[in-house]
């Protein structure tokens, strides 16, 4: 830190308290959580308003359902006309989206600060009065089916990927995909959709987070001028829908047209529930750091670049999500070599760490690189936005975000083996393969979160 | 004892605040010793700076039969440089926190770099930077690996079906300017490491170069920044541009793919960086298919039929005369009926513009949202650098504003009336039936 901003400090001590105290927060009387953040920088602000309801809140046959209700949330409502929500939001020079994903559904507008306000009246107003036209609903839904041509139906990887959860989870609601069976969304109708926004979209069912160049004191005033009135409801108690364990490796093969095959390893993983007493999530994402943080990481340099088995490979893992985790290991295998080839090189990796470790150096680039991203992630106030609410999203408060980097920063090495022992074994791994086929064959038809 | 900086940061932001509440950028220009044209913006908020250096050398000088050169320049440039090998560029970088980005496209090639702006991050970060723009290694054996891994990414690339639309239709559009010269497996393969030293040796000078620096550091330190990074650069002369693309008449080009949904572009050659037309055609444009979901091909394609998910146009101004384009996807076989509402949009809006309360409307839209453009440090690189790199004037984003509130109806008529003729558009599917 340079001495020209602590020096800025102490000349304004009264500062820290208020910085100290950002992100601000209130609930309303109907159970809606407000959550600031002043950021200054620039003269706009990002309101989303998160709700805790997705695609694994819903039931076989209406798979879909969350996304499909996501995009009829902008057909309108009594007092503002099917469309007129993008346009509002247009004429106050604004953006707006939202996207669906297995733990939340979210909305999102970026604006000047000065429009912050008529944000917020149109996100309160469609939280509790939204119109679920069936004609409206007839027009959607084609939309939606092109959507899931897009990304699923034409796109190898998306499909594979589709493929493997529903094989990897059995039990589990995550085996579905987000955007919904593509018989599932011919055959929903306005009254399934309807049933959906009733049974979940109530304040005490959902939280907003805005971040931007506001006082919190007058968001919370506006807060309560919006949604205040808006009346809460009982939620319907969820089912826990537990995965059993798996006994043993499940494969899965996938033809579609491409050039290239690619490699799906994933294996079930824990996930953060405890901030403070947790350890093996924490590890997880510096074993993660380690193998794939850059580009003469492990798998990289290994395998990209000095073996040339794979034309590329890479590491998934969420350490946070409401339901099972898993770390997804994936790849394509260079010209000459095979999808068997890669999945030995992929494995040799795991059992080098498993064996041997890793080293201090190693840990400690990880952890270079995460301070530098904490100030980079200053740079972008939507970021700041994501990040709290989808940590709010699996029940972990974004107050815990700094205890969380500080649990990451203290991971060991004995940590990060002990993790790849425990974790990266054949009975919980799930393996896709993607067999390439040529164009010419019979026509045949293209998740992770969907958009608006 | 990090936890603790990033709440002193915290505090630091809520100080600055006022320092930042005014409209624009304050961007300072000079010519640097080298010869590199040179774009300052000082922001002190975070303790963060970035670098992009620019060269005309993007795929638009790719010599005939030689498509791909820029592109695989630019791709093994920054692995390995000076006396650094790529492992030891990633592990430097990795440990100071800081991360290298960066492509080639027709215009242009750019290096970048995030660094924490602290001296002795910052110090490392540019030291890097300096080597890869001025002493490429282009080791023969990083040079046939990534040579083989962009044979095979085209190869896939020529399986799915928007890559093969986007590329049908920029070959289309320009069947004799280099603007419409795809990469292919074949002429990658065929490149050499003498390929890629000649092309560099060529276009990566500082008389083609521009660079752009946002953070947090003095004009004196980006001035000894700039001239570091390009003072072992040959000054070079500017790039030498081709003959301007040549206008043919429209068409229409099929290819059959068994994707479930057809890939549908509809375009011609239109406009350059830095013509008048631009703010005619981009406030037309917003009403036509900009404006995201407000509109009229959004409102007839996809929510009054439910055709498209997506359904988009824009222009893209380049060095030499880019593409107007329109763009959707829509089940396979209802892609002739979506081609036919698409130009019943078009040839409505070509005839009568858009109505008062539309022009209106995307006035209120591309003034009002300008403060977006620019709230963040990123956001600012990529507008200068722009700005920087086609030569627009200084004042481009304080006039910006100003510029929309000027276009009149009429002044939309004419400009789409001379870029997009009828005539010459081109339609290319895939996968329609």
């Amino acid at each position: 830190m340079r001495m020209k901003h602590l020096l800025a400090l102490f000349l304004a001590p009264w500062l820290l308290s208020a910085a100290l105290a950002n992100p601000f927060e209130t609930t309303l009387k109907n159970g809606l959580r407000v959550i600031v953040k002043e950021d200054r920088r620039a003269p706009t602000v990002v309101q989303m308003v998160w709700y805790r309801i997705g695609s694994m809140d819903e039931v076989d046959g209406a798979s879909g359902v969350a996304h499909v209700l996501e995009h009829m949330m902008f057909k309108g409502t009594p007092t503002v006309g099917p469309g007129e929500f993008n346009k509002l939001v247009a004429a106050a020079g604004g953006k707006d989206n939202a996207f669906t994903s297995r733990d939340y559904t979210a909305y999102f507008q970026q604006v000047p600060r000065e429009q912050l306000a008529e944000m917020m009246r149109l996100e309160a107003d469609r939280m509790r009065h939204l119109t679920v036209d069936p004609k409206e609903f007839e027009q959607e839904i084609k939309v939606v089916m092109e959507e899931r041509r897009m990304r699923t139906d034409d796109n190898p990887q998306s499909r594979l990927f589709e493929q493997m959860n529903a094989v990897a989870f059995q039990a589990h609601p995550y085996r579905r995909p987000i955007i919904g069976w593509m018989n599932d969304l011919e055959n929903m109708s306005a009254a399934d959709a309807k049933a959906w926004y009733d049974q979940w979209y109530v304040p005490n069912n959902a939280y907003v987070v805005i971040v931007g160049d506001v006082d919190h004191r007058e968001v919370f005033a506006l807060a309560e001028k919006y949604y205040g009135a808006l009346e809460g409801r009982a939620l319907p108690a969820r089912k826990p829908q537990v995965e059993p364990a798996q006994d043993g490796t499940r494969r899965v093969n996938v033809k579609a047209p491409a050039e290239l095959p690619v490699l799906i390893m994933g294996y079930k993983a824990p996930v953060l529930h405890d901030v403070d007493k947790d350890v093996d999530p924490y590890a997880l994402q510096m074993l993660a750091a380690i193998l794939d943080g850059h580009d003469a990481a492990r798998f990289n340099k290994k395998l990209v670049r000095e073996d040339k088995v794979a034309l590329s490979v890479g590491i998934d893992y969420d350490a946070t999500a409401r339901g099972p985790g898993m770390i997804y290991l994936h790849g394509t295998p260079a010209e000459g070599k095979t999808v068997a080839d890669l999945e030995a090189a992929l494995r040799s990796e795991i059992v080098r760490i498993q064996k041997e470790g890793v080293s201090e150096a190693e840990l400690k680039r990880a952890r270079a690189q995460l301070v530098a991203s904490e100030i980079y992630k200053l740079d972008s106030m939507f970021g700041q936005a994501m990040e709290i609410g989808q940590t709010e999203s699996v029940g972990i408060s974004y107050t815990k975000l700094e205890r969380m980097l500080e649990r990451l920063q203290k991971v060991t090495a004995a940590e990060v083996q002990s993790v790849a022992r425990k974790y990266f074994i054949d009975d919980t791994l799930t393996v896709g393969v993607l067999e390439p086929q040529p164009l010419d064959n019979a026509p045949r038809r293209p998740a992770v979160a969907t958009r608006h | 004892m990090k936890i603790a900086m990033k709440k002193l940061l915290t505090a630091t932001i809520a100080l600055l605040a006022t320092q930042m509440a005014l409209a624009g950028v304050n961007i300072q220009h000079w010519v640097a010793p080298s010869g590199a044209r040179v774009y300052f913006v000082e922001s002190r908020v975070l303790p963060m700076l970035d670098v992009q250096v620019d060269f005309a050398a993007g795929s638009m000088f790719d010599p005939r039969g030689k498509s791909g050169t820029a592109a695989l320049t630019r791709a093994t440039l920054d692995l390995g440089a000076g006396n650094r090998d790529e492992t030891a560029i990633s592990e430097q970088l990795a440990d100071i926190g800081a991360a290298l980005a960066g492509s080639a496209d027709t215009d242009r090639a750019s290096v970048s770099i995030r660094t924490l702006s602290a001296p002795e991050k910052r110090t490392v970060a540019i030291d890097i930077l300096r080597q890869i723009v001025q002493a490429p290694r282009f080791d023969p054996a990083v040079v046939e690996r990534e040579r083989g891994r962009t044979v095979s990414a085209l190869k896939e690339a020529m399986t799915r079906p928007d890559a093969i639309a986007g590329k049908t239709f920029w070959a289309t559009l320009y069947p004799a300017h280099p603007y419409g010269q795809q990469a292919t497996p074949e002429s990658v393969a065929a490149l050499t490491r003498e390929d890629l030293l000649a092309h560099h040796a060529r276009y990566y000078t500082a008389s083609n170069a521009s660079i752009t620096l946002v953070g947090d550091i003095s004009r004196a330190e980006a001035e000894a920044i700039a001239e570091t990074l390009t003072n072992q650069l040959p000054k070079g002369e500017a790039a030498a541009l081709p003959a301007a693309p040549v206008v043919a008449s429209g068409k229409t080009v099929a290819v059959a793919h068994p994707a479930s949904q057809a890939h549908i572009m509809i375009g011609l050659p239109a406009i350059e960086r830095g013509n008048p037309d631009f703010f005619p055609l981009l406030v037309g444009n917003y009403t036509l298919g900009g404006g995201g979901f407000v509109s009229r091909l959004m409102k007839e394609v996809r929510d009054k039929r439910g055709y498209a998910y997506s359904v988009y146009s824009y222009f893209q101004p380049l060095r030499q005369t880019g593409p107007f384009q329109i763009g959707l996807q829509t089940k396979r076989s209802q892609a002739r009926e979506a081609i036919k509402v698409t130009r019943e949009v078009l040839d409505g809006f070509l005839k009568s513009g858009p109505s008062d309360e539309e022009l209106a409307a995307a006035k209120a839209n591309l003034t009002g949202s300008f403060p977006l453009r620019l709230d963040s440090n990123k956001k600012i690189l990529d507008n200068v650098a722009v700005i920087g790199f086609y030569g627009l004037p200084l004042d481009w984003l304080d006039r910006y504003q100003d510029n929309i509130r000027a276009v009149t109806p009429d002044a939309i008529k004419q400009a789409f009336a001379r870029r997009v003729r009828t005539a010459d558009l081109m339609t290319v599917t895939v996968a329609a039936d």
